[in-house]
């Protein structure tokens, strides 16, 4: 029998990890495919970033395989992860503060010269090229990206991603950092970046982020995967009854759902 | 009525000249104002003392003499910035100094001779011992990096016990006595009247500065021009390579009035057969020494790898944000090791210009220089904050710092008069780049 569905870009399986005694991810199957965001929604602890760093290199499973279109792939730090095109904005924005936009887009991954040193103008160069793209108001090349606004700096982490080709981005909170015009911009963004073929994982707290930007939607809860649904299929309010009481909405039971009513 | 808006620059549009005011005109010759600030307190302190010591101090002699004293602190400090700016401390480099410079007294005093059978008409035999010596360095700073990037002990500690440790050693290298007899060659590195340059090469390397320097700013704006990015008013560029070449001339003018002392070019004058004296005396200028050649081409080299390499990228990436430099990909804990080998070179150097100039080593060589290498780099604009400092600045701050104990020596205050400033220079220069942070942030 031919296979029928297309192979997943990538396929977490059966993730385990551990902090001491406590499970924070335990047994957790994911996939994403090309052109697709994936939603990824929990409360506090629900385990959605310690998930994303196993993917993203920053955090070794305790157990479990990692596929990229197919083929298992072993993850263990953050250049592993750049080779298999898999790019992180994270949080906390993962920017040096004292380092250039140009700098910061390529840290790790510098242009030289033939004489070996840094070729600061053809970085300089591609930022200007990809902001332009991304962010054609960004104007600031030579300060310090401690200087800049929220979105920003979250224009040059993204375009890092973007410029290096990214297949697979994992978007930490992109917008909880920034004000309604900057989300909106960043929202663009992702349409854009998917439009273009790129797999994304979104985590956030934002139901109504998720809702607009995802097509499927993966519920976890103290570290497991609650269901994972289509966006048409549920309501913003199904998904808040999975985040905060951990079942499928069928399961939940006329007294939860009271609790639930009386505490929103 | 103006607001912010009106005032923005439209694109596309050239920006009207502000008002002419010094402030402005410096900000669009884009020189780092801290680094000029420096300059200007190094002038003032030096003629504070000038006037203090009766119109004594400026003078050819003395200043080289300062410089001289200078170099050894200056490139170490190169090196405490790179330290710094990662996050870390080097509290053993005086320690070091002290090794390497006992080593390199036992090397030709005793080890080559001794052991190796190598006579004192060996050839190259000084550049043997400075190899040698800057490996050992080298060594030290590949395991203390070592333990503190890949096991993980605070640079802090593993540096104090090094200071302590390594100073002991010292005392174990020559049974507790002084050394001394240096190859005559290795002696030059010391600086001295010999030791200099002399007066053509002296003026071939200021043209070769001047050259540069206009070769920098021309590339500069050549590269920024075929990229389309804005660049500096003509007038700046001109302004930078007239006061560029001019300090750098005058340097050079400065040093050539400085001229050897008369019993020592009388007795090589009858060494080498250059005749009778001329009326007068002879007139041989000294120009530059080497120690400050050396000292000019350890910031050369510093500087370009700060700023032009990867691995200072890396260096000052992890500075401001580790998790970030990490996230990255870097190589953070080979990047924390270099920065501690490089130490250890750094202070190879240092120790073969103090112990050139003694003619060998003592107990106590390089004592209490972490405390003048610290204050020199944190006076020179680097924050214990991490992710911020410069070569140059360092390098001024080592001028400034020993100035000032020149500067109290001159006029009569003794040695430990002088530890009572340069530790109180220090705790002001922390304590303003802490205040200067919390008022950033």
């Amino acid at each position: 029998m031919a296979i029928a569905e297309r192979t997943p870009l990538v396929e977490m399986r059966n993730i385990d990890v551990a902090f001491g005694g406590v499970h924070a991810v335990r047994d957790v199957t994911i996939d994403l495919n090309a052109g697709e965001v994936v939603g990824l929604v929990g409360g506090n602890g629900a385990g959605k970033s310690t998930l994303m760093r196993v993917l993203s290199g920053a955090h070794p499973a305790d157990a479990g395989e990692i596929r990229v279109d197919g083929e298992v792939v072993v993850i263990k730090n953050p250049r592993d992860a750049k080779v298999f095109n898999i790019e992180t904005i994270y949080q906390t924005l993962a920017l040096a503060d004292n380092i250039d936009a140009p700098g910061n887009l390529f840290l790790g991954r510098e242009l030289l010269t033939r004489w070996g040193t840094l070729d600061e103008s053809s970085m300089e160069d591609a930022t200007r090229k990809i902001m332009g793209r991304l962010n054609p108001n960004f104007k600031n090349f030579a300060t310090p990206v401690v200087s800049l606004s929220g979105g920003q700096r979250q224009a040059v982490a993204i375009a890092r991603a973007v410029h290096f080709n990214a297949r697979i981005m994992i978007m930490d909170e992109p917008t909880a950092a920034l004000g309604p015009a900057e989300t909106n911009q960043v929202r663009n963004l992702i349409r854009q970046l998917k439009d273009e073929g790129i797999g994304i994982f979104l985590i956030s707290h934002d139901i109504h982020d998720v809702f607009d930007l995802s097509d499927r939607i993966s519920v976890m809860y103290h570290g497991q995967i609650v269901d994972t649904v289509q966006k048409g299929d549920v309501t913003p309010d199904d998904v808040l009854g999975m985040i905060i009481l951990g079942k499928k909405p069928g399961e939940v039971t006329e007294k939860e759902l009271a609790q639930l009513e009386l505490r929103a | 009525m103006t607001n912010v808006a009106d005032a923005a620059p439209v694109p596309g549009q050239i920006e009207p000249p502000a008002r002419p005011s010094i402030r402005g005109m410096l900000a669009q010759t884009e020189i780092d104002l801290r680094l000029f600030g420096m300059v200007l307190a190094l002038g003032v302190i030096l003629v504070v003392f000038h006037i203090a010591s009766g119109g004594k101090l400026i003078q050819p002699n003395n200043m080289i003499t300062l410089a001289v004293q200078a170099a050894g602190i200056a490139i170490i400090a190169t090196g405490m910035v790179l330290i710094i700016v990662s996050r870390n401390i080097d509290l053993s480099v005086g320690s070091v100094v002290g090794l390497v410079a006992m080593s390199y007294a036992l090397l030709m005093t005793d080890w080559f001779p001794d052991i190796l059978g190598l006579g004192p008409d060996t050839p190259f035999l000084w550049a043997l011992a400075l190899a040698l010596g800057i490996g050992i360095g080298a060594a030290i700073g590949a395991i203390q990096g070592f333990i503190i990037a890949y096991i993980g002990v605070p640079s802090f500690i593993v540096t104090l016990g090094g200071l302590l440790t390594i100073r002991g050693l010292v005392w174990y290298q020559s049974q507790g006595a002084a050394v001394n007899g240096l190859d005559p060659t290795f002696l030059l590195i010391g600086g001295g009247a010999q030791g200099s340059v002399g007066e053509v090469l002296t003026w071939a390397l200021a043209v070769a500065g001047c050259l540069a320097i206009f070769a920098i700013i021309a590339n500069g704006r050549r590269q920024r021009r075929r990229y389309g990015f804005p660049v500096r008013p003509v007038w700046a560029e001109i302004a930078l390579i007239v006061v560029g070449c001019g300090a750098v001339l005058g340097i050079a003018w400065f040093a050539n009035n400085n001229f050897w002392p008369q019993g020592l070019a009388n007795r090589v004058a009858v060494e080498q057969g250059w005749g009778p004296a001329p009326e007068g005396g002879w007139r041989i200028p000294t120009g530059f020494p080497l120690p400050i050649v050396l000292l000019i081409g350890v910031t050369l080299v510093m500087t370009w790898m700060a700023t032009r390499r990867r691995f200072g990228r890396f260096v000052y990436a992890y500075g401001g944000n580790p998790d970030a430099a990490e996230l990255a990909g870097i190589n953070t804990r080979l990047t924390i090791l270099k920065t501690y080998v490089l130490m250890g070179i750094l202070c190879a150097l240092a120790a073969a210009i103090v112990s050139a100039r003694l003619n060998g080593s003592t107990l106590d060589i390089g004592q209490s220089y972490e405390l003048y290498v610290i204050a020199a780099a944190v006076v020179g604009g680097t924050s214990f904050a991490g992710g911020i400092g410069t070569i140059p600045g360092a390098v001024l701050g080592a001028f400034v710092m020993q100035s000032l104990a020149y500067g109290l020596s001159f006029i009569g205050v003794n040695s430990p008069g002088q530890n009572v400033v340069a530790g109180l220079v220090l705790i002001v220069a922390v304590g303003l780049d802490t205040i200067n942070r919390r008022r950033g942030s």
